[in-house]
């Protein structure tokens, strides 16, 4: 298998450095762009199978890059933020970046963020059974599994299962969570997410006061983990 | 304080408030003309004066000390109902009158000028003061880690052989501890510049309050504290709409305190419950507490207690009362009586019980 490139799009030389030798290390070819400009020709002449993008660029605001980028850019964009700034963050994800990672990041992290958006690029299908960790699901037939038994989830509890399961690694804003469970005129009442995850918790997790399947996201989403 | 900003917000109305003073005390005069003379009136009226002159500015003032002469001659100096004065005595009265009250006038606004003034210099002492111990504390507080990683990495760098492979994985982690360190102290420089701005806005959204709790303690058990750490939860806790980004802070920075300052195998307990829409969570340790008389300087920003141990801005706790009250709520501290501190917040909010209900 060819190694997966990675275009950088970062104007600080030290965090270029750093994720060049991170990633270069974990079998990825990296390549880097300073500026706006010349990242979105470089994505452009040579389409990288994912892209890093900094919202803080000396030249464009990272938004719009991020928004010229999706015109017709497909594979992932992972975003680079600046610390608690999740009005932008959930910004970005609204206009298409498909996760985000907060400076000062973990290179653990990282690379599960990499690894979780190219696996997903990959296999656009996914099959119908998935396992992970004690939990098992079933979704051509609806049946949720923990060590091997039967899960009862309610219709709601099951939608909100499922969407997870198929975005393993993947960061769920509210906002999309919402809607995709509820409906667009169910956006605003988060309510019912707290509710409905707090009852999810109970019954998939083994302890849900400290959760390793849905974590929290705060202020942006929740996160499905695979356990392994 | 209080009588120096209501002199700035009713500047307008100081003169009609001087007329009707002046008034009022002049009817009432009028009204025990048969028991009191016309002298004593004068003085009355110079008091009155003389009162309005500690809070109003120079110009009302000088308004009522020429308006109480003017009355004063016209209902009480005999011949009544006439500004004429038929005594040489009355006369001299009458102007002595004038000139006391307005030198009175002139006098007291000066005197509280300089008070004015003096108040601003002392001000300005504080906040050079002030800024000196963020200085002080900070070159302290960033130095020290900046100081650990330079050095540790010398070493690296320095291809000494001598080095063995524990050594160098020490030095890492020292460079790792140090890094984390000051990325604290950012994040807390950061937030205090947010509340100093003045600016702060709660982003106030539905949050459960258990999910709050259990991560802050598992963010702070990452720092391998030694003290135990047990929750108490009111399992009827309904969702309380609130900044749980802010709350997080809270929590965190009176958590971590405690884990600071307390004795190893210190007992922290955090209890959260509800009454009436008001979100109260207590949080209290068997450590030593604080010194009584230190108590109320706890909030302040850069104070930290005498005789303790280096290390900290003094910027936590400060942060714990500014985003509290931004909050709309309040955060008491108090010494157990067993020994030990209590932290008390108390933030009201919109409460949802749709948790309690049985859904769907």
């Amino acid at each position: 298998m060819n190694k997966a490139g990675i275009l950088i799009i970062d104007d600080e030389a030290q965090i270029q450095k750093l994720l060049a030798i991170t990633l270069q290390s974990n079998d990825y070819a990296v390549s880097h762009a300073t500026t706006a400009k010349e990242g979105l020709v470089m994505a452009a002449s040579h389409p990288p199978d994912m892209i890093i993008l900094d919202l803080g660029l000396p030249d464009e605001n990272g938004h719009n890059v991020l928004q010229q980028l999706r015109e017709w850019y497909t594979n992932p964009i992972i975003i680079l933020s600046v610390q608690s700034n999740e009005e932008d963050i959930i910004k970005a994800l609204d206009n298409g970046a498909n996760d985000y990672l907060v400076k000062p990041f973990r290179t653990g992290e990282l690379l599960a963020r990499i690894r979780a958006a190219l696996k997903k690029s990959n296999a656009n299908d996914v099959s119908p059974v998935i396992t992970n960790g004690n939990l098992q699901a079933d979704l051509a037939q609806r049946i949720v599994k923990k060590n091997g038994e039967i899960v009862k989830l309610t219709a709601t509890e099951y939608t909100l299962f499922a969407l997870f399961v198929k975005n393993e690694g993947k960061v769920l804003t509210h906002h999309y969570l919402l809607r995709e469970v509820w409906g667009p005129g169910f956006i605003n009442q988060s309510q019912y997410l707290r509710v409905f995850i707090a009852q999810l918790r109970k019954k998939i997790e083994d302890d849900a006061n400290h959760p390793e399947y849905i974590v929290t996201e705060s202020g942006v989403g929740y996160r499905f983990l695979s356990k392994e | 304080m209080k009588l120096l900003s209501l002199n700035r917000i009713n500047r307008n109305y100081q003169y009609l408030l001087s007329v009707l003073i002046i008034g009022i005390v002049s009817t009432a005069c009028y009204a025990s003309s048969l028991i009191i003379g016309y002298r004593v009136v004068a003085y009355i009226l110079l008091i009155t004066v003389s009162l309005i002159a500690m809070v109003f500015d120079i110009l009302p003032v000088l308004l009522a000390a020429i308006l109480s002469a003017l009355i004063w001659d016209f209902f009480f100096i005999p011949p009544h109902f006439t500004f004429q004065v038929s005594s040489a005595e009355d006369t001299i009265l009458l102007f002595m009158y004038l000139v006391i009250a307005m030198v009175n006038a002139v006098l007291t606004y000066k005197i509280r000028r300089m008070e004015k003034e003096a108040i601003l210099k002392e001000e300005k002492e504080n906040t050079v003061k002030l800024y000196n111990t963020l200085l002080n504390s900070l070159s302290h507080e960033l130095r020290t880690p900046i100081a650990t990683i330079i050095a540790a990495t010398d070493n690296l760098q320095a291809g000494n052989t001598r080095l063995t492979a524990q050594d160098k994985y020490e030095l890492v982690a020292e460079i790792a501890k140090a890094s984390f360190r000051l990325n604290q102290q950012v994040e807390n420089l950061l937030n205090m510049s947010r509340l100093e701005s003045g600016f702060i806005q709660p982003k106030n959204d539905w949050t459960d309050i258990n999910e709050v709790v259990y991560d802050t303690v598992k963010r702070i058990e990452e720092n391998k504290v030694t003290q135990k750490i047990s929750i108490n939860i009111n399992p009827e806790m309904p969702l309380f709409k609130i900044d749980k980004g802010m709350l997080e802070q809270v929590l965190y920075n009176v958590l971590n305190n405690a884990c600071l300052y307390t004795p190893a195998n210190t007992r922290v307990d955090i209890m959260a419950m509800s009454h009436a829409d008001v979100m109260k969570i207590v949080i209290e340790d068997n450590g030593k507490g604080f010194p009584q008389d230190e108590l109320k300087n706890v909030f302040d920003k850069f104070y930290r207690l005498r005789n303790t141990r280096t290390g900290g801005t003094g910027l936590g706790l400060s942060i714990v009362k500014g985003f509290t009250e931004a909050m709309g709520g309040r955060v008491q501290l108090e010494n157990k009586q067993a020994g030990g501190a209590r932290f008390v917040i108390e933030i009201p909010a919109e409460t949802s019980y749709l948790k309690n209900l049985k859904n769907e």
